[in-house]
Parts: structure tokens; C-alpha cells; sequence
């Protein structure tokens, strides 16, 4: 087991150097003077001089490279173009919000979707399930940030239930929880749509199994068959999607941040792509990938716990 | 005998018909669009749904609804254009991954790893970021984002196949490797990428949709259905049709491709018929 740990931690290494390095060069872009993309055409010669001093371009590129890996290193993301704040200390006030958004966006599409595929596998070839189908298919198919502002149509704007936009201060408890609702609930229903095809695809895998037979044939109460040795079996690999499916909640929550005007990471790399805040955006990429790798990380290694013959490959 | 069954499967024939429309609406939209998409009224800005306009105008004057159709053609094009790219380098990829073997198949298969445990979205944002924006980086973007999931499917199709006898035996007559992968191999492997490329127009198209929402994709004043929204987020308050019906025409192309997409796969693998979505 500790030589799959150490194996996997090994292969993350060199991830996070590829991307570190690919984050490097596009945002370094592929020729075109970062200087003059920021302060314009019209900017004179020695402003221009400046800007070009301050972001480093002036240095080999190499020696960008190892700056660049050495400031990273020391936890320095470097510093906002416009107002000139340590970009770490500006992301330490904006993660919160996103992992808030992630972390419940999460549970709500399990706790919508995993029900909902289980009852659609059990009412296999139903009306039910091909509704349950077809809403699967539709929660596929619903761009997130749609949903969204359908929600905030529906529930803000002509409702007037919930904010229409900010986080709303963290230390405040119930502030913060109304300020989350819709961004979680838009982002955890396309989640559980799925969520729903994988629990149903699985369940309905695991239901044909022989041991299932068996059980039944044993004259175990269906409920028993359906919860001791079904379901259990079933979330095995929708345990390990949740974690993959991290593709649709990262991408999601900066939509979802951008319609409901949340503060979060996403908000606020998208607006540093647009603003050219070169140090910004290269921080947020660095970081955004990092988070990334980390958890694909610990999803393997929880795949490997829950499945021993992971460990083997 | 697959296509009859393709066609009993209600999802694939609702994805068919779905699909067909949104496809004419595009090749048709000049002549059955009422308004010029870039006409500017600015007398009649903001003017709520009504039968002259069905889905009201913008903060130009311009007709909603016309330019939601001609949407139809930037979607459908940025669609195909991606997910053909991202096929076209992940097949050649993946079967050069399955066919050799040795470290430049390592390689490959070490590089696509790295970056398929990457989100497409957060793939494209980055391609995007050093390129810029605009559509046709946008088609980059999304084709370089798929393509690690071709080389996948495509290296796994060129393993299953150089098993079968008839690879050894071509071989052995002295068949050369190009012969064998232009005659053997790339026919057998096509159907399967196929079938993934349907499924993945519908992701490049809500993708193409996406980034133009947040801004980093086509620009205006071409008409995407994403930019449109983003532009109707400035005056939601006001004029929330702005941003709500032009939604409807990504939610149509891309359930229906989704559909087609799913019910080609359940036609054509009858293990998975009825079992998984």
C-alpha cells in the first residue's frame, strides 16, 4: 500500500511541473508584447520600459522560468497589476467562496442524484425511469450558467427569495448560507443529472450480478438484497466519478460565480484574463491546477482503499 | 439493422429530428430570419417579446430571435470545426500511441494522462488565454481539449484490433505498417470514433457557449448564443429576455446531439441497450 502511495505521489510531481510550465507559456503568450496588451497602443516608450521591467520580461526566459518556479515555491503568487496586493492575500479572501459553492454544490447532487438513479434502476423500462432518463439527458445538456440564470430569473429577480448577487460576508452565518443557495443549487443540479446515469448505469450493472441472485433466492427481504448488497456495491464507482465530475463542478462554479456575481476564484480569474493581469491570471491557472491534481490525487487513492486490486496496476 | 433499431429508440429518433432542425435553421437562417441580426433600431431597444418581435430586441434594437437563429451557424460550425480537430489528432495520436510500442507510446499515453485529469473548460481556458479570444481560437481551444480523449478511445481501438490474426497474418505476408494501418486498422477504428465525435459536438457546442459567456470566445457583434447572454447580463433587470432566449437555442442544439449521440451508442452496442444511458 505505501508503495502505491508513494508511487502516485511520485506521478503527481512531474503533473504539476507540465502544467506549471504550460500555464507559464501561454500565458506568456506566443509572441505579442504583454506590455503593450495591457497599457495599449498609445502608451509612451517609457512606460511601456517600466511595465516590461516590473512583469520581468526583460530577463532571459529561462531565467523567467526559474523565478518564476523559485516564487512559487515561497508561496509568493506575485502581485495584482491594479492595486499592487499580494495575489495570495487576494485569493485567500476569494477561495472561500468557491470551496462553499463546490463543497455544497456536491452534496446536493448526491443527495438528488444518487436516489434518483437508484429509483430509476429499480424501476428499469418504466415510464419512471425514462423520465428519469430523459431528465438525466436534460441536466447533461443544460449549459450551467443557463440554468442559472434561470434560477435567478425564477427566485431573485422576480421572486425576490434570494440575493441577486454577492457572497455575502462569510463570518455571517446566515448571510452566507443565503447567498449560497442558488449558486449551489444551480451547480448541484447539473451535477445530479450525473450523478443520476452513473448510480443508474452502475446499480443496474451490480442488480445482474450472480451474488445478487443469490441473495434473493436465499429469501432475504428485497429491501435487504436492494441496501446490503446493491447499493453498497454500486457506489463503489460513483464514489470515485464524484471526485471526476469535479470537471463539471470547476468549470460550472466559475460560470455560476459569474452570473450570481460571487467573489470567488473563478469570478476572479475570469476578470484577470480580461483585465490582462498577467500576474493574476497566471497564479489563478497555477493554483486552479494544482487544486486540480490534488484531488484527482486523492480520488486514486481512495479508489485504491476501496478497491485493493487498484493498487496492483 | 442498426439503423432500424436506432430509429425505434425514441431518444434517438427525437435527437435526429432535433438535431435536423437545428441544421436547417442554420443553412436557412437568412431567409427565414424576420429581422437583419445586425440591424441597429435603437428606437425600439429593449422592446419586450411581441408578435413583430418574438423574442424582443437588445440594447441595440436589434431582433433577438434573429440573431438566436443565426447563432445557430457559429455554434454549428465551432461544433464540428473542434470536435473534427480534436478527432483528427487524437486518432493519429492514438494509433500511433496503439501501434508502436516502446517510449513513444509511453510518451503519449504519459502526456495524455497529464492532461485528461484536467477539465475541458479549464484545458480550453488556457489555450485560449495564449492564444486570445475569438472564435476561431475558440475551435483550437476546444479541439486541443478533446483531443487527449481521442488519442484514449483511438489507442484503445488500435490495441483490440492489432490482436485479431488477420494483423499478424498481414504482416507476415509482408504487408508494410502503413498498408496495415490504412487498410486494417483506420477502418476498423472509425465507427468508434464516430460515435464519440457526436457525443462530443454536444459538449463542444454548450463549451463554445460557455466560453463566450464569460467573454473569451466569439465576439461581438457576430451573434454566438454565449455572447448574446453575456451582453444580457448588463441589463438583467431590465430586459431579462435578452439573456433567457437565446439559452433556448444552446439547450435544443445540445440535447439534441446529445440525444442522437446516445442513441447511436445504444444501437450499436446491444450489451448497453436499455441498461446504461
Amino acid at each position: 500500500m505505501i508503495a502505491f502511495v508513494i508511487r502516485r505521489l511520485l506521478l503527481a510531481i512531474p503533473t504539476i511541473l507540465v502544467v506549471i510550465t504550460v500555464v507559464f507559456f501561454s500565458v506568456r503568450g506566443l509572441g505579442g508584447d504583454a506590455a503593450m496588451a495591457i497599457l495599449g497602443d498609445r502608451a509612451t516608450p517609457q512606460a511601456l520600459e517600466a511595465m516590461r521591467e516590473r512583469l520581468g520580461l526583460n530577463q532571459p526566459l529561462w531565467k523567467q522560468y526559474t523565478s518564476f518556479l523559485g516564487d512559487l515555491a515561497q508561496g509568493d503568487l506575485g502581485r495584482d497589476l491594479r492595486t499592487d496586493q499580494p495575489v495570495s492575500e487576494l485569493f485567500k479572501r476569494a477561495v472561500p467562496y468557491t470551496i462553499d459553492l463546490a463543497v455544497w454544490a456536491t452534496i446536493i447532487g448526491i443527495l438528488i442524484g444518487v436516489p434518483a438513479g437508484v429509483l430509476s434502476a429499480l424501476k428499469w423500462n418504466t415510464p419512471l425511469d425514462f423520465i428519469g432518463r430523459f431528465v438525466g439527458i436534460l441536466g447533461f445538456s443544460f449549459p450551467t450558467f443557463y440554468l442559472s440564470i434561470i434560477l435567478l430569473y425564477v427566485f431573485s429577480l422576480t421572486l425576490n427569495w434570494f440575493p441577486m448577487i454577492g457572497g455575502g460576508e462569510m463570518d455571517n452565518l446566515m448571510e452566507r448560507a443565503w447567498h449560497l443557495f442558488l449558486p449551489a443549487l444551480s451547480l448541484g443540479l447539473i451535477k445530479s443529472a450525473f450523478v443520476m446515469r452513473l448510480t443508474r448505469s452502475s446499480m443496474l450493472n451490480v442488480l445482474h450480478e450472480d451474488y445478487v441472485t443469490t441473495a434473493r433466492s436465499k429469501g432475504l427481504k428485497e429491501w435487504v438484497v436492494i441496501y446490503k448488497h446493491a447499493l453498497r456495491n454500486s457506489l463503489i464507482p460513483v464514489v470515485t466519478m464524484i471526485a471526476l465530475y469535479l470537471a463539471v463542478t470547476i468549470g460550472g462554479s466559475i460560470e455560476v460565480e459569474i452570473v450570481f456575481n460571487r467573489p470567488g476564484l473563478g469570478k476572479f480569474l475570469i476578470g484577470a484574463i480580461q483585465e490582462r493581469n498577467y500576474p493574476v491570471i497566471q497564479s489563478g491557472l497555477v493554483v486552479l491546477a494544482v487544486f486540480i491534481v490534488i484531488v484527482n490525487l486523492i480520488t486514486d487513492l481512495s479508489y485504491a482503499l476501496i478497491d485493493p486490486r487498484i493498487k496492483f496496476e | 439493422m442498426e439503423f432500424r433499431r436506432f430509429l425505434k429508440n425514441k431518444v434517438s429518433l427525437f435527437g435526429i429530428i432535433l438535431v435536423a432542425t437545428v441544421i436547417a435553421t442554420a443553412v436557412l437562417s437568412p431567409w427565414i430570419s424576420p429581422h437583419n441580426p445586425l440591424k441597429h433600431h435603437i428606437v425600439k431597444r429593449f422592446s419586450k417579446p411581441s408578435l413583430t418581435y418574438f423574442g424582443g430586441t437588445d440594447r441595440y434594437g436589434r431582433d433577438i430571435f434573429s440573431r438566436t437563429l443565426w447563432g445557430t451557424r457559429m455554434s454549428l460550425t465551432v461544433g464540428f470545426s473542434a470536435t473534427l480537430l480534436g478527432a483528427l489528432l487524437g486518432t493519429v495520436l492514438g494509433l500511433i500511441a496503439g501501434y508502436s510500442k516502446g517510449r513513444v507510446s509511453k510518451g503519449i499515453m504519459w502526456l495524455t494522462d497529464v492532461f485528461m485529469s484536467f477539465p475541458t473548460m479549464v484545458l480550453a481556458i488556457i489555450v485560449v488565454v495564449a492564444f486570445g479570444p475569438g472564435s476561431q481560437n475558440v475551435i483550437l481551444a476546444i479541439g486541443l481539449a478533446f483531443t487527449p480523449r481521442f488519442i484514449r478511445l483511438a489507442r484503445a481501438s488500435t490495441l483490440s484490433v492489432s490482436e485479431q490474426t488477420y494483423i499478424e497474418a498481414s504482416r507476415a505476408t509482408g504487408q508494410s505498417d502503413i498498408g496495415i494501418i490504412s487498410k486494417h486498422i483506420l477502418p476498423n477504428i472509425a465507427g468508434d470514433v464516430i460515435v464519440m465525435s457526436t457525443l462530443w459536438i454536444a459538449t463542444a457546442i454548450r463549451l463554445e457557449a460557455s466560453l463566450s459567456f464569460l467573454g473569451l470566445g466569439t465576439q461581438p457583434p457576430s451573434p454566438s448564443w454565449g455572447n448574446m447572454i453575456r451582453e444580457g447580463m448588463l441589463y438583467f433587470m431590465r430586459a431579462p429576455w435578452l439573456s433567457l432566449v437565446p439559452g433556448a437555442g444552446i439547450f435544443f442544439a445540445v440535447i439534441g446531439f446529445n440525444m442522437l449521440g446516445d442513441g447511436m451508442r445504444d444501437a450499436l452496442d446491444p450489451k448497453l441497450r436499455g441498461r446504461l444511458t
